[in-house]
């Protein structure tokens, strides 16, 4: 492996490995065919902290770095890349209240996901993914409350979560600068959720429509300051797009893992496939591919815990690993050949699942004028 | 509650693998784990912990590096973990093993329940922790399936051949665990991280003054072993042919017959 691992973190992937092998593997290929993750299965996860691995300690976490948590996701996301997911969203939406909200808001939101609960972003809508300030939900003030109205859709844990963190316009005329961030508990009235989506990949994350009908919640429960909400959204992007990435080295590694013990094994011609140089190629791209992946999200993770907001970085790693992800996973199924396309094999979904990287958490085409925009930036 | 457990640091056997050669086990490179009936015997200790309170201490004996299975068991939740060590334990068979084991416990007790593993997967005697009891004079229950604490009593349930044996007995109890006991938990991250900077002491011979010394190591060990050797498998089969259904199940009781198996 390309980084260096301090004894402790070799000692906490070892134990996620253990865990994720024995107690999660086993159900993966039944849960993908059926699409779902019963909430049982995350008891594992819940009853090893995994939901809240680099909360602060005060909040009940256990307050490592992003770097050390991203190597635990990268291990969990080898096994099912949509297990990993559904604890990332969670400990991201915590993590953003925790940054962005009052000390008694983090305390609140903390102590239900602590107990072993999820937490959802609600704000995608049909008409508004990659251009948020098309939003348009709205939050209307009303007395010391506020009643909310949105049809949210692909919302990652809608039907599981506990918690959402609402993205609603407070002022509609403002673009983004009109939204405004609210907690909301999943069982306020009002809120209806909607069709599991039946996905390409990712099958054991949940994801749903969410509909807010007339929901009433207190002012209180607005996140930082109002009109601040595409600015968290940004930050909360900032943080899942590293953690994305790492989720997609995962991805490749498992399908540079099966693909080299696959070439070891099958023979044609009478020796092993590994042996023929145009194996061997595609083997060693997609080794290289898989490092040099592992390499950049070890350096964003890094970055982010010196208190970088990685606009740029996290926008490169992100685009750069999705990118990888889609060739080694694609390569993968073309060692395997016929096995490969066959579901009984591990690598379709690893194919299937890799996809949705290069679209979520920003399309990869948004990063790449996030990147120039930037550049334009700094050469001025 | 005071409980301690008795683990042992052991190649991982399903890793070893048997030089076709020499026909001895290849050790080089096998990595050391808790062996796995200990892990029982101490989440085990844990729940009943969990259900009735108090303390969980664990012991092993073994050189330095058995502090890993120290560091192992703190991060499942225990909470002291002790090392027995010393130049003069060196080469203990289960008598001795189990004689400086039980003036560990005496020195660290009084403890109400102690704990171990049915047998250890490198010896597979399944002798150290029942000897204990004995040195201790106390009752042991063997293959335990689960334990209830009422009072200065418990009672506990044991596997045996023909089904399951309910027992009623004293505290102090020593009870070992099988794999049928319960399914060790996993560490939490935060067990983990605390274990590996934990302090684990180690109790030396100086640490136990009444220690008969005639009867620890080596010398102490009644136990010779006069040689190792991998048995040959042998197998042999006669396929019997089917003329009808009643004759070749005759015949078949036949041979069983004559080999004295029925």
């Amino acid at each position: 492996m390309s980084l260096l691992y301090t004894d402790e973190q070799k000692a906490l992937i070892a134990l996620v490995k253990e865990m994720a092998e024995n107690e999660i593997k086993p159900h993966v290929q039944e849960l993908d065919e059926k699409g779902e993750c019963p909430k049982d299965l995350f008891k594992w996860a819940f009853d090893m902290g995994l939901h809240m691995l680099e909360i602060p300690e005060e909040y009940g976490g256990t307050g490592l770095s992003y770097e050390t948590t991203a190597m635990i996701f990268e291990e969990l996301a080898k096994v099912d890349a949509g297990y990993a997911i559904t604890l990332v969203t969670t400990f991201v939406a915590l993590r953003n209240v925790i940054l962005s909200g009052t000390p008694e808001q983090g305390k609140y939101f903390a102590d239900i996901i602590g107990k072993g609960n999820f937490a959802a972003f609600a704000l995608t809508e049909p008409n508004a993914g990659s251009d948020p300030a098309a939003l348009r939900g709205t939050a209307v003030k009303d007395g010391d409350d506020y009643i909310l109205n949105a049809a949210k859709t692909f919302i990652t844990n809608g039907e599981i979560a506990a918690l959402f963190v609402g993205f609603f316009k407070t002022d509609p005329a403002a673009g983004h600068k009109g939204i405004s961030a609210f907690i909301v508990d999943a069982d306020a009235a009002g809120i209806t959720i909607g069709k599991h989506e039946n996905k390409m990949g990712l099958r054991l994350s949940n994801t749903t429509d969410v509909t807010f009908e007339n929901v009433r919640v207190s002012a209180s429960s607005m996140v930082g300051p109002e009109g601040s909400g595409f600015k968290l959204a940004l930050n909360a992007l900032n943080l899942s797009r590293a953690f994305v990435a790492t989720m997609a080295v995962g991805i490749m590694q498992r399908a540079l893992d099966e693909s080299v013990k696959y070439a070891k094994e099958r023979k044609q011609f009478g020796q092993p496939i590994i042996k023929f140089q145009m194996v061997q190629q595609m083997l060693a791209d997609m080794a290289i591919k898989t490092e040099a992946s592992r390499v950049l999200v070890n350096n964003t993770m890094r970055m982010m815990d010196n208190g970088s907001l990685v606009r740029k970085e996290g926008s490169i790693t992100k685009t750069f690993v999705s990118d990888c992800a889609q060739e080694v996973t694609s390569n993968a199924v073309q060692i395997f050949g016929g096995y490969g396309y066959s579901k009984e094999y591990p690598v379709e979904k690893l194919m299937r699942d890799c996809k949705i990287f290069q679209i979520f958490e920003g399309a990869n085409q948004i990063q790449r004028l996030t990147i120039a925009n930037e550049l334009e930036r700094e050469y001025k | 509650m005071n409980i301690v457990v008795c683990v042992k640091q052991v190649p991982d056997t399903t890793e070893i693998r048997i030089d076709p050669v020499k026909n001895t086990l290849i050790r080089q490179g096998v990595p050391s784990i808790m062996n796995p009936f200990d892990k029982n015997a101490l989440e085990e200790a844990l729940q009943l912990k969990e259900q009735y309170g108090g303390a969980v201490t664990v012991i092993s004996m073994g050189p330095e590096q058995a502090k890993a299975t120290l560091r192992e068991a703190l991060s499942m939740g225990a909470d002291k973990a002790y090392l027995v060590t010393d130049r003069s334990f060196g080469g203990s068979d289960t008598y001795a093993t189990s004689y400086i084991l039980a003036k560990v416990i005496e020195k660290l007790g009084p403890f109400d329940v102690i704990l171990g593993g049915k047998q250890a997967i490198d010896g597979d005697t399944g002798q150290t922790a029942p000897s204990i009891a004995e040195h201790l004079g106390i009752a042991r229950l063997t293959h335990v399936l689960s334990i209830k604490i009422e009072g200065k009593k418990c009672i506990v349930e044991r596997e045996i051949e023909e089904g399951v044996e309910i027992v009623e007995a004293k505290l102090p109890i020593l009870c070992t665990a099988t794999k049928e006991t319960n399914k060790p938990r996993y560490a939490t991250i935060k067990g983990k991280i605390d274990s590996l900077k934990a302090e684990i002491e180690n109790i030396t011979l100086a640490d136990l003054p009444d220690m008969d010394v005639t009867k620890i190591g080596l010398k102490g060990s009644p136990t010779r072993v006069k040689s190792t050797f991998t048995p040959k498998r042998q197998s042999c089969c006669e396929m019997l042919e089917i003329i009808n259904p009643r004759e070749t199940a005759r015949m078949l009781f036949g041979k069983l017959a004559d080999a004295k198996i029925l």
